[in-house]
């Protein structure tokens, strides 16, 4: 558990980046920090781990303030993930990952043998182990960096927009790893994105965050799709614009068992089933096999919600 | 042409390789004095410049001091010092370090400078202590810019040693010396092409070392960053064109 109590940063230039924050966020669970660009989101997360110091306010990790150590061994025990994977260019993809549980002693044949199945763990093949960062792909060098974050088994992992920098198809096999990844290994993420649909798609807790990290709204996705706090929220997650409802088409002729649903400006957003032209939930039974198959990523949740 | 042969037969013939006065002792002399000023120029322009490097402060008075040092006439110097303590092997080993800090020191920040500022924040925020950070990022991926200012220097403290002529002492220059002062010009001559042979010699030593020192992953372009598109690069295949092409 995470909490961060009355934290404020402001930077030596005056930038008031986080103004008196206050948030618990729960073990084994993912917060994810959204919000526009410079609303301080990054700063939020770097507190987390020392890479700056608040201000005023305290942040304690389990209990404890992690002012109270040194920032060394508190970084050494979090897992963090940068936009641009920040791969050390002299070192193998193994040694990068091992580059953690080398420094704390670590036998260097335990730490390779370990980086390998941590290879395994993010869909990486092995045979990219003896590469230099630069000659894989951009998602390939996203995933070596959250093997690196994995390698001393952390209980927190912070992620700083780690798919921010790579094509949507990629960032979408990214997203559905560390899905994947957060139910095997139940870490406490703390994400941070500008991505309303990733957050939506990722989060347990999504903190929509304004200008200073003032906090607009916290909740589920499910409680903030169907209820935004604010025309702030609502604008933010789209909802305002008819985005995230739908509705069946009547105007397209219908094929088979599928009916077209149109969001609200009437563009397309996919298909749900309608077997026998009913609508799921609308007639009896049959609710439970029923699917939406959106058209794109971005009405996922809308589909779910 | 003749007075280019006359040099080779001097440079060639046995009698002149070996004894007092003979062009062995002379290069070993040339090369003792190389190697001592290198060693205090090093002792001072490394730790110095890698600390204006990573802290970014000092910088403008180090290039301030370096660029002076430049400007300033090497024989002129020498002659100056040589007023205040007398002839002796001390005025030449000043002013060769004097001439070979600002290359290493310039190579040490320039080359921290180069490293990219998010491979060192990465590093700081997994938990490198910032002696870590230094030893295991920034010197490694500083190498190229750290060893081509080491080269530049030994190559300038090579050519400038050849004023221990003029002061007294011996070294490869006492040959150009002699010559002009004797009007033996195929001597000079000779002279002339032993103080290039030898910079080439240990121009091409130091290439090769610096393939041993630069690591792989840091070839020239490679070092900047690992921020790049989804294409993988087209050389994919065993250890890169890594050859470090040194600056
Ligand atoms: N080191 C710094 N010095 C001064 N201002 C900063 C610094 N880092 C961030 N800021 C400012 O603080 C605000 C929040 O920044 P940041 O946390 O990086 O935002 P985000 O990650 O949400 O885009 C921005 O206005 C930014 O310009
Ligand atoms: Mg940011």
């Amino acid at each position: 558990m995470i909490e961060f109590h009355s934290v404020t940063k402001q930077f030596p230039d005056g930038t008031l980046a986080v103004d008196d924050f206050s948030l618990v966020l729960p073990s084994r669970k993912t917060t994810v920090f959204v919000g526009s660009s410079g609303c301080g989101k990054t700063t939020l997360l770097r507190m987390i781990n020392r890479m700056i110091d608040p201000s005023s306010g305290s942040i304690e990790i389990d209990g404890i303030d992690i002012a109270s150590g040194s920032a060394v061994a508190l970084r050494r025990s979090i897992g963090y993930v940068m936009q641009n994977s920040g791969l050390l260019p002299h070192r193998r993809v193994i040694d990068n990952v091992a580059t953690v549980p080398l420094l704390k002693g670590v036998n260097k044949a335990d730490a390779h043998a370990q980086a390998l199945e941590l290879l395994d763990t993010v869909g990486l093949d092995r045979a990219l182990a003896h590469r230099y960062p630069s000659q894989l792909s951009g998602g390939q060098q996203q995933r070596v960096g959250v093997a690196r974050g994995l390698a001393v088994n952390p209980n927190i992992l912070l992620m700083d927009e780690p798919f921010g920098a790579v094509d949507p198809i990629v960032r979408d096999d990214l997203q559905q790893e560390l899905l994947r990844l957060q139910r095997d290994l139940d870490k406490t993420v703390v994400f941070v994105t500008h991505d309303i649909d990733e957050a939506f798609l990722l989060g347990d807790q999504v903190v929509i965050l304004e200008k200073g990290a003032q906090i607009a709204q916290v909740g589920t996705p499910k409680e903030i799709l169907a209820n935004p706090a604010s025309d702030f929220v609502a604008t933010f997650i789209g909802a305002d614009r008819g985005k995230r409802r739908l509705a069946v088409d009547s105007t397209i002729a219908r094929s088979g068992d599928d009916v077209v649903l149109v969001d609200g400006a009437g563009y397309v957003a996919g298909v749900i089933d309608a077997p026998g032209g009913v609508l799921p939930g609308a007639g009896v039974g049959g609710t439970t096999n029923s699917r939406a198959r959106s058209v794109s990523n971005k009405t996922d949740q809308a589909g779910d919600a | 042409m003749n007075l280019f042969l006359d040099a080779l037969n001097f440079l060639f013939d046995p009698a002149n390789l070996t004894g007092t006065n003979s062009i062995l002792s002379r290069l070993v002399d040339h090369l003792a004095y190389t190697g001592l000023s290198m060693a205090i120029a090093l002792v001072i322009g490394l730790p110095l410049g890698l600390l204006v490097g990573h802290t970014g402060r000092g910088r403008n008075a180090v290039v301030a001091v370096s660029s002076a040092a430049r400007a300033l006439p090497t024989l002129g110097l020498i002659f100056l010092i040589i007023l205040y303590t007398g002839l002796g092997v001390g005025p030449l080993i000043i002013v060769l370090v004097i001439l070979a800090v600002p290359p290493l020191l310039a190579g040490a920040y320039s080359g921290l400078e180069a490293v990219n500022r998010q491979t060192i924040d990465a590093a700081r925020a997994i938990g490198m202590t910032e002696w870590q950070i230094l030893l295991k990022v920034e010197i490694p991926l500083a190498m190229p810019l750290i060893f081509g200012g080491i080269r530049s220097a030994t190559l300038q403290v090579i050519a400038t040693a050849t004023i221990a002529g003029y002061v007294g002492l011996t070294g490869l220059g006492r040959f150009l010396i002699e010559g002009l002062a004797l009007r033996d010009y195929k001597l000079a001559l000779a002279g002339a092409i032993l103080v290039i042979a030898l910079a080439l010699c240990v121009d091409a030593i130091l290439a090769l070392t610096g393939r041993l020192v630069v690591p792989h992953g840091v070839a020239r372009g490679l070092a900047r960053s690992t921020d790049k598109s989804d294409a993988p690069t087209p050389r994919l295949h065993g250890r890169v064109s890594s050859a470090p092409s040194n600056p």
